[in-house]
C-alpha cells in the first residue's frame, strides 16, 4: 500500500555565502522602521506531493531530488517536512 | 578542428560563437540540439551564453539534465576540449565538471560592460595567444557572475593555476574596485585540473569582429585552432 505525503521543502543559502538579495531587503525594513531586523537571508521553498511505500521511502527520494537537483550543495542548505496526506489504494 | 555549439531552449549567444568559429575562422562548426548524444564527430564543445531553460531554480540547473550533458562529460573526460561561456561556466559548475557555483552579483545589478581582465596562464591553448599577464578588454552581461566555492577549493584552483582570467584595473591590478560582480579573487575563468575544460564569464565571441571594434576574444578561439600569431 502506497501512501502520499506534501512535503514542504526549504533551501537556504549556506552562512558561509554572502546573500546580496537579503542585505537589500534587510535595509529595506530598517527603512520601514523596524530597527530590530538583523540577518535577512533569502531562501527558496518548494512543495511537492510524493507517493512512495512509507516515510522512509519518501525521506529517502526527497534526500535525493534536493542533492541533484532542488538545491546546490556548494552553496545551498535544505530541509523538509513531510505530511501524510491519505492512505491510497494500489 | 571542429566546433559544436550547444543549443538549449533559451540559449541567446549560440550564434554569436558559430559567427567567430565559422564566419571568422572559417573552421568547421556544427549546432548541437540539447537532445543529442552522439558528439564523436566534434574536437571542441562550447556551451554557450543565455538563458538556458529560463534560468529555472538556478542558472544551469536544469540544463544539467540535458540528454546531451553525459556526452560531454565524457568528451571532456576524453581530454576534449570544452568551453562554457557565460550560462554555459554556471552549466559547468552544475554538472561538477567545474568546482564551485556562480552566485548574484554583489550588488544585485544586472551588469551589461566591457571590463577589464588579465590573462593568469598562457601555457595552455586556450590563452596561448596572449602575452602572460596581459590585460585584454572583454564585455560581461550576467546577473549571477559572482564565483564562489569554499575556501579549501579557492585554494586549489590557485595552487594549481587553474585561474586563467582575473578581472582587473586597466593596468592590471587585482583589486576590489575592478571587480565587477564581487567574484572570489576576483576569478572570471577557471579550467578544471587537466585544463581541458575552460568556464568563464566574459564573453570572449562578442569581442572577436573587427567590425565590432574588439578583438581581443578572438584570440583565445584561433589559440585552440592551433593558429598562433596567424591573426592580427
Amino acid at each position: 500500500m502506497a501512501r502520499t505525503y506534501k512535503s514542504q521543502i526549504y533551501v537556504t543559502l549556506r552562512p558561509s555565502v554572502l546573500d546580496p538579495a537579503g542585505t537589500a531587503v534587510e535595509s529595506g525594513l530598517k527603512q520601514l522602521g523596524y530597527k530590530g531586523v538583523e540577518g535577512v537571508r533569502i531562501g527558496k521553498y518548494i512543495e511537492l506531493t510524493l507517493t512512495a511505500a512509507d516515510e522512509a521511502e519518501a525521506k529517502q527520494q526527497l534526500d535525493q531530488m534536493c542533492d541533484r537537483l532542488l538545491a546546490n550543495p556548494v552553496i545551498e542548505n535544505y530541509r523538509f517536512e513531510l505530511t501524510e496526506l491519505a492512505v491510497s489504494v494500489e | 578542428m571542429k566546433f559544436g555549439i550547444i543549443v538549449f531552449p533559451g540559449s541567446n549567444c549560440d550564434r554569436d560563437v558559430a559567427a567567430v568559429t565559422q564566419g571568422l575562422l572559417d573552421a568547421p562548426t556544427r549546432m548541437v540540439w540539447h537532445q543529442e548524444t552522439d558528439l564523436s564527430d566534434l574536437d571542441i564543445i562550447v556551451i554557450p551564453g543565455g538563458f538556458s531553460y529560463g534560468d529555472y531554480l538556478r542558472c544551469g540547473a536544469i540544463a544539467r539534465f540535458s540528454p546531451v550533458i553525459k556526452s560531454i562529460v565524457e568528451h571532456a573526460k576524453q581530454g576534449k576540449y570544452v568551453l562554457g561561456i557565460c550560462n554555459g561556466f554556471q552549466v559547468l559548475t552544475e554538472v561538477g565538471l567545474l568546482p564551485g557555483a556562480l552566485i548574484r552579483n554583489r550588488d544585485l545589478h544586472f551588469i551589461c560592460d566591457r571590463v577589464s581582465v588579465r590573462v593568469e596562464r598562457t601555457d595552455l591553448p586556450w590563452t596561448q595567444n596572449y602575452t602572460s599577464g596581459q590585460v585584454i578588454t572583454l564585455p560581461i552581461a550576467h546577473g549571477e557572475g559572482r564565483y564562489y566555492a569554499d575556501a579549501d577549493t579557492i585554494q586549489s584552483l590557485e595552487d594549481n593555476g587553474q585561474v586563467l582570467f582575473r578581472y582587473c584595473s586597466a593596468a592590471g591590478e587585482i583589486n576590489e574596485e575592478s571587480n565587477p560582480n564581487g567574484s572570489l579573487d576576483n576569478l572570471a575563468g577557471i579550467v578544471n585540473q587537466q585544463g581541458n575544460v575552460l568556464g568563464m564569464m566574459p564573453h570572449p565571441e562578442r569581442a572577436s569582429d573587427p567590425i565590432l571594434k574588439a578583438t581581443d576574444g578572438k584570440f583565445l578561439f584561433a589559440g585552440l585552432l592551433g593558429l598562433v600569431n596567424a591573426i592580427a
